[in-house]
């Protein structure tokens, strides 16, 4: 690859990796917030592919490959099984904020995210590094997304993006933590959504309906 | 050494494994507080091997010094209280019909991977794999939390799970952000990650990175230390888990994932210097003390009240992080050891009231001293401990860390920690006299005790008078832990 086709394209992942955070703010439709998700894991799974293949390490490819497997497949996969069991109520109910707002903020938190990485890519002014904006954007939108939604599974893909957004960090800046620790952290979201994915099945056999409206019986 | 090492670790996950296989029987929960006792004597095995310096194994990913050790005896002795406990608590719920055979033999595996996931987190160097063990422990604790699987407790635990895994994931970001300045600070991307490779770099770590990083291994890990912003999950998590799961988050968890971040200030403080950790405790710390000490004076939930006093003793324990002296941090690991064993106490003779009454709520317990001797000594006990009376340890921290604070020139945080302190004090005083004093009425149920509680009990108490007369030789395992992370005299 030369320099500018690596560049190209790992903007391109970057680019399209943060389009899909978008979209799912964007979207209502559970199920195509998972497909979009499986999308989101896609572009991140492009980022370690390509910096493997420019920098011809065999490793980091293998790492791109699991990270696709877990993130385009297995992972959306568990999510699309829940939502296949809500008969009737695939639809994100009424956000907190409408889709107009909304929008708005992911606008603002991106420009929030260039200012947040400078210091970052003033460090280490690469190619890759210049990208960091973009998985920055990602884990603001996470957050805001699992502030702002009201559905169990919403939060639940809200992690999952926060985890991407923190992964795709982690590949542009440093081609990815050690291996041990990339394993034990991709166990570890696993584990956790496994966990979610349990609980929303016995909150909704609990409460009939996963709205986290109905968690209010525990306050001060 | 790896042998040494390795054992608090694989001691309770050789428990689990038994569980797994045997169910919750007799002998797996008699081999899961063996386990607990084994990591305490481990701990004090290592703690005689290491002195005043540091010990690896296993190719440097783990390393055990004078922290470390502190840590695994805080993990030994809390854990063995618990699951000694656990024995008595679950046959009764058993008993009761509050959860089934697959509720039990789940809780029986998921002890001891909560302490073996606790154990490696304060024994590995590298700060990602202490990450990962941090993390761990939320998904170990998770179906803990939702063991009666309630409404409330359901609840309780998608409140956990979702804002620890949050909090988490942040402090893996500030993980990865420091990795990249360790990068970028000369080290080699095999060992970057490695607690004395990072200190060794410290210096040359880029200070713009670094305090991003620094600030979100501070929300993360305080996230899961029961800090503010994110210690919502706090009081509901300990609410509604059984008592001995609530006495080994509130007396261990908390303090774990605070160990990680006096290992991660340790490294910031030497490439940014103490003022930028020092602000960030001092406002974490003194919130988290507001939001306890108001949430404690209205509270009606006699668990929840604990729940929001371990806040409290966080948040102090913060603000002692922030005075950073060795003094202070010497005290904040006493105050840690018998904020653990007091709140154990507390805890497992809340969950026989629990038990008896059907409920949590403070109106609905009075006469504790007149209707059961045990249980009420050791709730009195508890109690007293963690007021930070004489002649227990927590009187001892706490005037350590005031005369560490006036010492560090940080009288107004010394001032607003005492009056926030007072009002808790205040909170706790009123509302455990109602529970303990008063006649005993005709119509209130009796209180059971099982003989695995009771001798818990007995223990818990016995530890807290020994503690409280003598540190003994802790008293230097702290201050060596203290020098070991860099306090200044």
């Amino acid at each position: 690859m030369t320099q500018t086709t690596y560049t190209g394209a790992l903007d391109l992942a970057a680019g399209a990796f943060l389009l899909a955070a978008v979209l799912i703010v964007w979207r209502r439709e559970l199920r195509a917030i998972v497909r979009l998700l499986a999308w989101q894991g896609t572009a991140l799974a492009a980022i370690p592919l390509i910096e493997g293949v420019q920098q011809r390490d065999a490793a980091l490819i293998t790492v791109g490959v699991i990270v696709l497997l877990l993130k385009a497949l297995a992972l959306p996969v568990l999510l699309g099984r829940v939502v296949g069991t809500e008969v009737g109520e695939r639809r994100e109910s009424t956000p907190l904020v409408n889709t107009t707002a909304s929008l708005l903020i992911t606008a603002g938190l991106t420009v929030l995210a260039y200012a947040v990485t400078r210091p970052i890519i003033a460090l280490d002014p690469t190619a890759a590094t210049r990208a960091v904006p973009a998985s920055f954007a990602v884990i603001l939108i996470a957050i805001f997304v699992m502030v702002s939604r009201r559905r169990a599974l919403s939060q639940a893909v809200g992690f999952l993006m926060l985890d991407n957004g923190i992964a795709a960090t982690a590949f542009l800046i440093t081609a990815g933590v050690p291996l041990i620790v990339e394993l034990g952290a991709s166990l570890d979201a696993l584990f956790a959504v496994l966990v979610l994915g349990v609980l929303t099945g016995r909150m909704r056999r609990a409460f009939g309906d996963t709205d986290l409206d109905q968690l209010r019986e525990l306050r001060d | 050494m790896n042998i040494l090492l390795l054992a608090p670790i694989l001691a309770p996950l050789t428990a689990a494994v038994l569980a797994a296989l045997m169910g919750w029987r007799r002998l797996s929960a008699s081999v899961t507080v063996l386990a607990a006792l084994s990591v305490l004597i481990s701990g004090a095995a290592i703690g005689l091997r290491v002195g005043d310096g540091a010990q690896f194994g296993v190719g440097r990913l783990l390393r055990a010094d004078a922290l470390s050790v502190t840590m695994l005896v805080v993990i030994g002795t809390v854990g063995t209280l618990a699951t000694w406990a656990s024995v008595g608590y679950i046959n009764a719920e058993l008993a009761h019909g509050h959860t089934d055979r697959k509720g039990a033999n789940l809780y029986g595996m998921l002890v001891p991977v909560f302490l073996a996931a606790m154990a490696l987190a304060v024994l590995a160097n590298n700060i990602g794999v202490m990450w990962v063990a941090i993390e761990a422990t939320t998904v170990a604790t998770a179906f803990l939390v939702g063991h009666r699987r309630t409404r409330a407790s359901l609840e309780a635990t998608w409140k956990y799970v979702v804002i620890c895994s949050v909090g988490i994931a942040l402090a893996f970001l500030g993980t990865v952000l420091l990795y990249f300045a360790s990068l970028h600070a000369g080290a080699s991307s095999s060992n970057a990650l490695d607690f004395d490779v990072l200190l060794t770099h410290a210096a040359q770590l880029d200070p713009a990175v670094t305090r991003l990083a620094a600030g979100l291994l501070l929300l993360g890990y305080g996230a899961k230390a029961g800090l503010v912003p994110f210690h919502t999950w706090l009081a509901d998590a300990h609410s509604q888990s059984p008592a001995p799961v609530s006495a080994l988050m509130s007396g261990v968890l908390l303090s774990v994932a605070f160990s990680a971040l006096l290992r991660v200030k340790a490294v910031v403080d030497l490439a940014l210097g103490t003022g930028f950790l020092r602000i960030g405790l001092l406002i974490v710390g003194l919130l988290t003390m507001l939001v306890a000490a108001s949430l404690l004076v209205v509270q009606t939930d006699f668990k929840r009240m604990l729940a929001y006093s371990s806040m409290e003793n966080m948040g102090l324990v913060a603000v002692a992080a922030a005075a950073g002296t060795k003094l202070a941090i010497a005290a904040l690991l006493l105050h840690v050891l018998a904020h653990g064993i007091g709140k154990a106490l507390v805890f497992l003779a809340a969950g026989q009231l629990q038990a008896a009454h059907d409920s949590t709520a403070i109106d609905d317990v009075t006469a504790l001293l007149a209707r059961s001797r045990l249980v009420g000594t050791a709730f009195a006990v508890g109690l007293v401990v963690l007021l930070g009376l004489p002649p227990f340890a927590m009187f001892a921290s706490e005037l350590s860390i005031s005369r560490a604070l006036a010492g560090a020139h940080l009288e107004w945080a010394l001032a607003v920690a005492l009056l926030l302190m007072v009002i808790a004090f205040a909170a706790l005083v009123l509302n455990g006299a109602r529970m303990l004093l008063g006649p005993p009425d005709e119509s209130s149920p009796p209180i059971a005790v099982p003989r695995s509680v009771a001798g818990a009990l007995i223990t818990g108490v016995i530890l807290s008078v020994v503690l409280g007369l003598t540190a003994g030789p802790l008293t230097h395992l702290f201050h060596t832990a203290a020098t070991l992370l860099g306090a200044a005299e």
